[in-house]
């Protein structure tokens, strides 16, 4: 299991095994609490998470963990361990399931004298305390904890919450729950790695986090940790300052298995057709075909490292010239023929048979994409965004979009069109505003009208307003003709000529400053915040004096970019690529790394803020 | 004469000082009072009971007093419970009284009541007889003899747990002495019963231990354990004193003081000699049968401390103690130790004498020792200049040593600095170095805040760089809860003193100080300093708690932290239900979170809380969602209808509209299901148009395009892709043919190819337009003709678009295609 290896965290300039731990250490702390055997039941959304702390076969060797059950209402499998713990979100319908769970066990009463504990994930809630006692079952937990997974490291630049429906939660709901989490989160990011001398932000979420880090620093008491801060800049980034970014079509190779195949913890399932030999498809039976390979996507996997922020149209270029170097390191078996020589090749050889699998993968990973951008359907639905954020007749219903609603497209493909229109026009004019609804509300069903509120609500779709777009478009350089997708030279390539507004402020705010654009700032929704947190001298970063040999290592800046309400792989992959585009361009180094409430595509975003009366049927779970 | 008050005692010597001379001199006398004094140089409490000493019987309660070690009055008042036992003094040092019913009473050192508990029903039902205070691992232990002999003990008194020792085999009249000793960690009470001793524990076993005394030594009297456990003494009725291990198992000798009489007290002075008091002469007895009598001008009381004995009368305050080593080595006569040598080379150098020269040549190679005994002899030096002299020669000999590590020297210069301060009568501990080092700092720093002597704690805790967290914040802290006590103060006046001294200071908890205010019933002021307290989670329920809801509820808001939202809201709900909603009303983010727990509970809650809201768009929007959850149409359309009227009320006409087509729509639907039989539930109007195409209901699906003013272009796009997957080929082409068409001719070509039909698709081809022709030769799979077509018209863009495409052709079909590519080139 790769994800379980933390190696791939640390090698980036901030050494993020050390969260790592924390929290592995802390969850380990919680469920030795009890002793015994024990078994664990997981809230489904937490597996994922917590594969990436720690590893099953960790928990089952050296922390009596026997069995691992997953949280279902028709209750738990039969075992005979003394402690079954519930690891779960704080969400009330869950509440319910584990409630329906101890009532079960109740009934069954058992040989073995079981005792029932509760971990909540990331915090205990009142509400779902309440609801236990309502169900008459709080008492026969034993013990009810919680577990402040926050940031959970993703990769060695990238940090995520893992909380689903963050967006809607916040800026739907007002419920700033996942704004807290945040703040809580980057406040044990500072007890690990030093506090952070400067913080910028932009946005309503961004000045509600800062204040609330303000006042979990007095909380605190001034116990400020004694570390040298390792993190230079904070830039928290509110998803409502650039809700267009996310809508687009995201172009880098992560991007595209993401937008396809929804990357989840980043686990990936795939059709499992194109991975099996043509013996493997003839041995093995009808349904294994149908169940879906699950695929670990992080740099642990080196060509995978290389692919992930390319654009998709150079990443056929790089697997073919890898699959070449690869041949030719195998054919160097000919080459040998000393026994010394043959040694250092066999030394080689597991090496190079994990890079053919890995390069076997993404061959076929690359054609299933490729599958899909080769369609008219993708192809058009490209064209129609560019002309879009190109400013090209914005203000008309726009045909294609018609088209596609009247061939019954999916909702989100549709729903992402017309946003981005309103975003590129400044909100739409009322009679086209007003076509596009009844239009959807008559080919999708009438339910969505509420989808459509929400829309509204969140800034989605509006009503003309005030020209800024081009202002925007243009100061920040949004659009960039020729951009270069096999060797580019601007963050533009993420989306073949769209370069991400969110990380243009990050741009711009290294280098010259956001002085530069205080226009525009005052454009985008949300206020500015500007925040110094005061170091101690001692624990002052030294500037590295003329003589010192590493003096351009010390004055590399390091910013966390930490985006509330999701960020899309694209935007991390431009990051990325802006990380290594230091001195050469600019001659002042930066590195990024990103943090975020989850991670998002357009049409995770639309499916957000969808009603889905399946769901709402099915388990009585409130719509949006 | 450094040396002149030094006692030899066997091979050490015994050195008596005053430390302070009292402060209540004239006004006390000791010996018409119980006294019972606090170790470690805490306060004097004596009790004075009238009724005994007068000789007219009075009903008159006794009188406490509580005085600092150096006399000065902390405060007095008259008893007014039950008969007390036994006095004594906490590890806290709290004043605890034991009566008669085994109740304790617990005071603070100013006499204010702070608790009280009992030990046991047997002893309030029985009474008992006497009761021991002791220092136990866990805290302060009490134990207690009730009227039948039987004893009990507590070993922590902040958590009394009662337990009955052992019984003690045929004891049925009350022991001469007894006593509590430490032994293996826990408490276990020796008893002396004539000549022989039991040792009883907690488990209910007992030991029969006979000392080894010597023939008719008489009857235990009297019996003494030092202060660390180890030792016992115990004296006879014929006058003998025996000094042993306290479990009985080594003798060390036997003593004959031909005294019938026993000793008011008898008592170990540190844990190397034993101390017996008769009225005022005292007489210090060795291990190795060794002795020094003092004789006292005036009675006086004696106290066992770790390292010595003090001895408090009615004009002084003395300390009895053995010689340190390291300054016996310094200061005996003829010492020829280096620290003594260096001491003298000091004083030599001081006088400009060319002898310190002499002096330390001597001493050279032992300068580190001489140093180190002049900064320990320091520590042990009461007179500070005496002190100063011995840091000055360990200063002196510094100089001669080049790789010295200084930390010492300064440590001890810290701590004497403290100790100084401490021990001047306006503070009144007379705590000795060995003493402090036992103790510890902070402890000593809480004994000052007990005292009530915040500033000087405040500056010792800077002075010795405590962190704030440990040392100002929390003195501070207690400053305030003190001052919130004292009731004369004015509460406006009061809270800005308390907030302007702990504003800046990190780490006071206001919630405390506010919790504090408020046991003492000063509400107004506790909210005022709540108002300080940065924690929320603190804050907030303490403004629950006085009933302060607005507050708590912008607190909680405040603080971000939306599970101390729900607190205060499910508070309030339960509270009243009525101001409840008008409470929430102007907070946007109280509102919204409550609409999300109701949304969790049930979507009728969540309208109702709109419609009070007045929130008419939001109240509609949640009648159409729970329109869904209604089976009957007309129900469902009735809702509906409501929710019409909450979009009409707000004006927002479209919505309106588009819910009244909703009506009609679902009712037509329902009509259509009684009418086919089939079902149409929940299909948008487009999907009902083409599950009605498809049927071949055309009629029906005309009719609903007029009354729902389908557009034209959709309309037809529904059709053309309907009629193909019903495969009503004739039909569609009948449509290919009508005028004016809305859509393409490669619309209907795409829908006969996702229904694969390509010998169908074929049959439009020839009506596409040119710039389609590539496009659409493609989708039907004619990829030479495609790339035919793209060669005739010159594009090179088709071309690709061709070549792009070729993947889901066969092979061979792909290679003529790339062969044909040169040919483009050359038409061009």
């Amino acid at each position: 299991m790769a994800g379980s290896g933390a190696s791939h965290l640390n090698t980036s300039k901030l050494n993020l095994g050390v969260l790592r731990d924390y929290y592995r250490r802390l969850f380990l702390e919680c469920i030795d609490k009890c002793s015994g055997t024990k078994a664990l039941v997981w809230d489904d959304g937490l597996t994922g998470p917590f594969g990436l702390i720690a590893e099953a076969s960790l928990l089952k060797d050296q922390h009596e963990v026997e069995k691992m059950f997953r949280l279902h209402s028709s209750g738990l499998p039969a075992s005979n361990v003394h402690n079954i713990i519930f690891i779960v979100r704080p969400r009330l319908c869950l509440m319910e399931t584990v409630a329906q769970c101890l009532l079960n066990e109740e009934i069954k009463g058992g040989a073995v004298r079981k005792e029932f504990h509760l971990l909540f994930v990331p915090r205990k809630s009142l509400l779902c305390e309440k609801k236990l006692k309502e169900k008459g079952v709080y008492g026969s937990l034993v013990n009810v904890d919680e577990f402040n997974l926050g940031l959970i490291p993703f990769d060695s630049d990238l940090l995520s919450m893992e909380m689903d429906d963050a967006y809607r939660e916040c800026y739907l709901e007002n419920d700033f729950t996942c704004l807290f989490y945040a703040a809580q989160s980057l406040m044990i990011l500072q007890a690990l790695y030093g506090t952070i001398p400067y913080i910028y932000g932009k946005g309503d979420g961004a000045k509600q986090v800062v204040e609330m880090l303000r006042k979990m620093k007095m909380e605190t008491g001034g116990v400020e940790p004694q570390i040298t801060p390792q993190i230079d800049n904070l830039l928290l980034i509110d998803r409502n300052v650039d809700l267009l970014t996310p809508l687009l079509t995201q172009l880098t190779y992560e991007g595209l298995i993401d937008e396809i195949f929804n990357i989840k913890n980043t686990n990936v399932k795939l059709p499992p057709q194109k991975f099996l030999t043509a013996e493997e498809k003839k041995n093995v039976k009808e349904e294994a075909l149908e169940e879906p390979k699950k695929f670990i996507l992080n740099s642990a996997d080196e060509l995978y490292a290389e692919l992930r922020d390319k654009n998709f149209n150079a990443v056929g270029g790089i697997v073919s010239r890898k699959a070449k170097t690869i041949t030719a390191e195998f054919d160097e078996r000919h080459a040998a023929k000393t026994v010394g020589e043959m040694k250092q090749f066999v030394s080689k050889l597991p090496h190079l048979q994990a890079a053919r699998a890995s390069l076997a993968t993404h061959t076929s990973i690359a054609e299933l994409i490729k599958e899909v951008t080769d369609s008219d359907e993708f192809l058009d639905a490209l064209r129609c965004q560019q002309e879009l954020t190109h400013g090209l007749e914005t203000d008309k219903i726009n045909p294609y979009i018609e088209d596609c609603i009247a061939k019954m497209e999916p909702l989100s493909k549709v729903l992402r069109l017309i946003c981005i229109q309103s975003f590129c026009n400044d909100g739409l004019k009322p009679k086209v505003l007003d076509y596009y609804k009844r239009e959807i509300i008559q080919a999708f069903g009438f339910e969505h009208l509420v989808t459509l509120c929400n829309l509204e609500k969140g800034g989605f779709l509006r009503p003309h307003s005030t020209k800024s777009y081009q202002t925007i478009r243009k100061t920040l350089r949004l659009i960039v003709e020729d951009v270069n997708e096999q060797n580019p030279n601007d963050i533009a390539y993420v989306y073949s000529g769209y370069a991400p507004l969110s990380v243009r402020l990050a741009q711009f705010l290294a280098r010259p400053g956001w002085r530069s654009i205080t226009e525009v700032l005052n454009m985008l929704p949300g206020p500015k915040v500007e925040e110094v947190q005061q170091i101690p001298m001692g624990l002052r970063k030294r500037r590295a004096s003329v003589t010192s040999s590493q003096s351009s290592m010390g004055e590399q800046k390091l910013t966390l970019v930490f985006f509330l309400g999701g960020v899309t792989q694209a935007e991390v992959a431009a990051l990325r690529f802006l990380a290594q585009q230091d001195d050469a361009n600019t001659g002042v180094p930066h590195d990024y790394i990103v943090g975020t409430t989850h991670i998002l595509t357009g049409s995770s975003l639309m499916g957000e803020l969808t009603v889905d009366l399946k769901r709402y049927r099915a388990d009585g779970v409130p719509l949006y | 004469m450094a040396t002149a008050d030094w006692n030899p005692l066997g091979e050490f010597y015994y050195r008596k000082a005053e430390v302070y001379s009292m402060e209540w001199s004239g006004l006390v006398d000791i010996a018409k009072h119980t006294v019972a004094v606090s170790t470690y140089g805490g306060p004097i409490a004596l009790l004075k009971d009238e009724s005994k000493t007068s000789r007219v019987a009075t009903v008159a309660k006794p009188v406490i007093s509580v005085y600092s070690a150096a006399g000065k009055l902390q405060n007095q008042m008259r008893w007014n419970s039950g008969n007390i036992i036994t006095m004594g003094w906490s590890g806290t040092e709290e004043l605890l009284f034991i009566q008669e019913d085994g109740v304790v009473l617990v005071y603070d050192m100013f006499l204010t009541f702070k608790r009280t508990f009992g030990m046991g029903q047997e002893a309030k039902d029985i009474k008992i007889l006497e009761a021991k205070i002791f220092p136990s691992y866990q805290g302060t232990g009490i134990a207690v003899m009730t009227t039948s002999f039987r004893i009990f003990l507590t070993s922590n008194i902040d958590s009394p747990r009662i337990v009955r020792l052992a019984e003690i085999p045929g004891l049925n009249e009350a022991p001469a002495c007894w006593t509590v000793v430490l032994l293996d960690r826990q408490p276990r009470a020796l008893v002396a019963k004539g000549e022989e001793l039991f040792l009883v524990d907690q488990g209910g076993q007992y030991q029969n231990q006979r000392p080894d005394l010597s023939e008719n030594s008489g009857a235990i009297i009297a019996m003494a354990v030092s202060f660390n456990s180890k030792f016992l003494a115990l004296f006879t009725q014929q006058g003998l004193i025996w000094i042993g291990t306290s479990d009985i198992q080594k003798k060390y000798c036997e003593f004959n003081t031909k005294s019938f009489q026993p000793p008011q007290q008898l008592v170990w002075c540190g844990n190397g000699a034993v101390v017996g008091l008769w009225d005022k002469l005292i007489v210090v007895v060795g291990p190795d049968k060794d002795w020094i009598r003092y004789n006292m001008d005036s009675p006086v009381y004696l106290v066992q401390e770790e390292d010595g004995l003090r001895i408090i009368g009615n004009d002084s305050h003395e300390f009895l103690h053995k010689i340190p080593a390291v300054t016996e080595q310094i200061f005996k006569i003829g010492s020829m130790e280096p620290g003594a040598v260096l001491y003298e080379a000091s004083k030599e150098f001081q006088k400009q004498n060319q002898k310190a020269d002499e002096y330390i040549r001597m001493i050279k190679d032992k300068l580190d020792v001489a140093v180190n005994q002049c900064i320990q002899a320091a520590g042990h030096e009461p007179e500070p200049t005496i002190q100063r002299m011995l840091l000055r020669a360990a200063s002196f000999g510094k100089c001669f040593l080049t790789d010295y590590r200084p930390e010492a020297f300064v440590n001890m210069c810290m701590m004497l600095r403290v100790l100084n301060q401490v021990r001047h009568h306006s503070v009144g501990i007379p705590l000795t170095f060995t003493q402090l080092e036992h103790l510890s700092m902070p402890v000593l720093i809480d004994r000052l805040v007990l005292r009530k002597m915040f500033g000087l704690a405040v500056k010792i805790c800077q002075y010795l760089k405590i962190p704030d967290s440990e040392g100002r914040s929390r003195i501070l802290a207690h400053w305030a809860c003190f001052k919130v006590q004292q009731k004369s103060e004015d509460e406006e006046k009061l809270a800005r003193t308390i907030s302007q001294k702990l504003v800046d200071v990190p780490g006071v908890s206001f919630s405390e100080i506010a919790s504090q205010a408020l046991e003492l019933g000063r509400k107004q002021l506790a909210i005022k300093l709540l108002d300080y307290e940065p924690r929320a989670s603190e804050q907030v329920p303490l403004l629950l708690k006085m009933g302060q809801d607005q507050a708590a509820l912008t607190k909680a808001i405040d603080s971000g932290d939306t599970d101390l939202v729900y607190t205060v809201l499910l508070r309030l709900r339960d509270k009243s239900s009525q101001d409840f909603f008008m409470m929430i009303r102007g907070m946007p983010i109280a509102c919204s979170l409550f609409i999300q727990y109701c949304r969790q509970q049930n979507i009728k809650l969540v309208e109702d809380l709109y419609y009070q809201e007045d929130n008419s768009w939001e109240e509609g929007n949640c009648k159409i969602i729970r329109s869904y959850s209604l089976d009957d149409v007309e129900e469902r359309a009735k809702l509906l209808e409501d929710a019409m009227n909450c979009f009409l009320r707000c004006k927002n006409d479209f919505l309106a509209k588009q819910t009244e087509e909703q009506i009609k729509l679902i009712r037509y639907q329902r009509k259509l299901e009684t009418d086919t039989g089939r079902s149409y539930a929940d299909q948008s109007l487009q999907k009902t148009l083409y599950q009605l195409t498809v049927e071949g209901n055309h009629n029906m699906a005309e009719k609903f395009k007029k009354e729902f003013k389908v557009p034209d272009r959709r309309f037809w796009i529904m059709k053309v892709y309907a009629l193909a997957e019903s495969g009503d080929w004739i039909e569609l082409d009948k449509l290919s043919r009508t005028k004016k068409a809305p859509v393409g001719i490669e619309t209907f070509i795409d829908a006969c190819m996702k229904n694969k039909n390509s010998l169908e698709a074929k049959k439009y081809l020839s009506r596409v337009p040119p710039e389609l022709k590539v496009k659409c030769l493609v989708r039907v799979g004619l990829f030479r003709e495609a790339a035919e077509a793209a060669i005739e018209s010159k594009s090179e863009e088709d071309f690709d678009y061709i070549l792009s495409r070729l993947g889901s052709a066969e092979r061979q079909v792909a290679d003529q295609v790339r062969a044909l590519r040169p040919q483009l080139a050359i038409r061009k």
